[in-house]
């Protein structure tokens, strides 16, 4: 069991509405240190509004966001960015810049945000990640000569390069075949070894979430319905929408 | 109930509304790059990065446009000039009509079309594949990065561009003439110089770094603010050259009021 003080993110009572279209109605959720959470739920539950309200791209209407004890609600945007740098934001979509090689990639952020670092520095950083995410020959590619899953190891590799604390991971394995998932799931793990990180994975593929998750949490129309290990959450469900969930994932 | 509200309002007051909300969001665009344009980081290697794209990349288009306008205007012209015994007039009228309206015009219309386009589908397409929020995520300024470089590119090098396409139309135009006329290469150089003054280059180039500056942030605008994925991206990319066409004509009235009024003060 994690202690109190352990907690790295807490959401409090946040909700978040787009017009009419109530996405979050009250949601509270921690993670703990160390911990890889997952955020499962129907395709338009508001899973990714809810790792991007944390990053400060979108604005919450009403509650609270901690991360590594920071209200982030009214943080300006110096304090805000400072934070930003302790977390790393893998997209869905990998959004990798178009007009830049895999190198120019991973050196963008970390050029931008670490000052005096020699190019001797930059590319051990560099070709370390990419040796690490197994895409040491990618480095002098353009992103549109890669594949889904390659895109989804350099996102990846991109944000681990200025070594967050908190990994957020926006449907890493979406339109990936099983077999790359099944890599790209290993490499969640392998980041939280390595990098010691504490993670939030956001998905639907309950296979991604039974492999790298720890804890287990459902979103359903707004709300988290439950929490806990995988176990806990769908073997023993009572809730008919979570048994459904479940069913339809393995059946499939 | 005010989303009731919202709902039960006629559509001309719907259009009314997203249309001023629009200008007050534009309004607040070009703030913001006046407000960025002077704070650090200067990406001097990205501004660099997009005179070269933009003033560079355009020059074949703009050598073949310029040199046609400069034909095409002299051959339009001698025909009147002609009724009057006056085409040893027309080195002087060319001149002037290319440097006043002509070469400013031209050079920034077509920029519109090439580069206002290619700024609006870049960033839209940036935006709509979630690689601006990237930016921002890793505390990078996007804004300062994308929107401050491009139109401070775009504002630098339309000037360069004018200059360049008064030479081009001039040189299209004394071909023209030589071949009519038979004038020679100095005297058609002597006449344009002449008939050309200060007022009259100062004014274009001042006029070319407005239309520079529209071009480059009407572009930035529509793409940083285009949504609705690959749909979108070609909206923004149309509205970029279309508001920024408008812009231009708008601002070359304007300029020949205020140039009018400095030239007969």
């Amino acid at each position: 069991m994690h202690r109190e003080e352990e907690k790295v993110v807490e959401i409090r009572g946040v909700k978040k509405s787009f017009d009419e279209n109530h996405v979050l109605r009250g949601v509270d959720l921690d993670l703990h240190k160390g911990e890889n959470l997952v955020v499962l739920g129907k395709s338009g539950t508001g899973k990714s509004v809810l790792i991007k309200l944390m990053v400060g791209l979108l604005k919450q209407d009403e509650g609270s966001i901690t991360i590594l004890g920071k209200n982030t609600d009214n943080l300006k945007l110096k304090e805000l960015n400072k934070l930003r740098l302790k977390i790393g934001f893998a997209f869905q979509a990998s959004a990798l810049y178009d007009s830049m090689t895999v190198r120019e990639n991973l050196e963008f952020p970390l050029v931008r945000n670490v000052k005096n670092l020699s190019r001797k520095e930059i590319n051990k950083k560099v070709e370390g990640l990419l040796d690490s995410v197994g895409l040491p020959k990618t480095i002098n590619q353009m992103p549109a000569e890669l594949s889904g899953g390659q895109k989804k190891r350099i996102g990846i590799a991109r944000t681990l390069i200025l070594e967050p604390e908190i990994m957020l991971y926006d449907e890493p394995t979406a339109g990936l075949d099983p077999t790359t998932c099944i890599d790209i799931n290993n490499l969640i793990n392998q980041v939280k070894e390595e990098y010691n990180t504490s993670s939030i994975v956001i998905t639907h593929d309950l296979t991604c979430a039974k492999v790298t998750g720890d804890r287990m949490a459902v979103l359903i129309d707004g709300q988290f319905q439950a929490v806990g290990p995988f176990e806990e959450v769908f073997a023993q469900a009572t809730n008919p929408r979570i048994k459904s969930f479940y069913d339809y994932n393995f059946i499939q | 109930m005010s989303e009731q509200s919202e709902k039960n309002k006629p559509v001309l007051t719907k259009k009314l509304d997203k249309f001023l909300t629009g200008l007050a969001n534009a309004f607040r665009f070009v703030k913001r790059f006046f407000q960025e344009v002077w704070l650090p980081p200067y990406e001097f290697k990205e501004i660099l990065r997009q005179c070269y794209e933009i003033g560079y990349r355009s020059l074949p288009l703009i050598s073949l446009t310029g040199f046609i306008v400069g034909i095409v205007f002299t051959n339009q012209s001698r025909p009147s000039l002609t009724e009057f015994g006056a085409t040893s007039w027309l080195p002087a009228l060319i001149s002037i009509a290319i440097i006043r309206a002509m070469g400013p015009l031209v050079t920034a219309l077509i920029a519109a079309g090439k580069v206002g386009s290619s700024i609006g589908a870049e960033i839209g397409s940036m935006k709509v594949t979630e690689q601006i929020d990237a930016m921002e995520v890793s505390a990078i300024n996007p804004f300062k990065y994308l929107v401050v470089s491009r139109t401070i590119a775009t504002t630098l090098m339309i000037p360069i561009l004018v200059l360049y396409t008064d030479f081009v139309a001039l040189i299209g135009s004394f071909i023209n003439v030589n071949q009519n006329e038979l004038v020679s290469l100095s005297s058609f150089f002597v006449q344009v110089f002449e008939a050309i003054s200060f007022l009259d280059v100062f004014s274009s180039l001042i006029k070319s770094l407005v239309f520079g500056f529209t071009i480059g942030i009407v572009g930035c605008y529509k793409g940083y603010n285009s949504s609705n994925g690959t749909e979108g991206v070609g909206k923004a990319a149309n509205a970029s050259v279309v508001m920024s066409m408008f812009l231009i004509f708008i601002e070359e009235l304007l300029a020949l009021q205020i140039v009018n009024a400095i030239r007969y003060a």
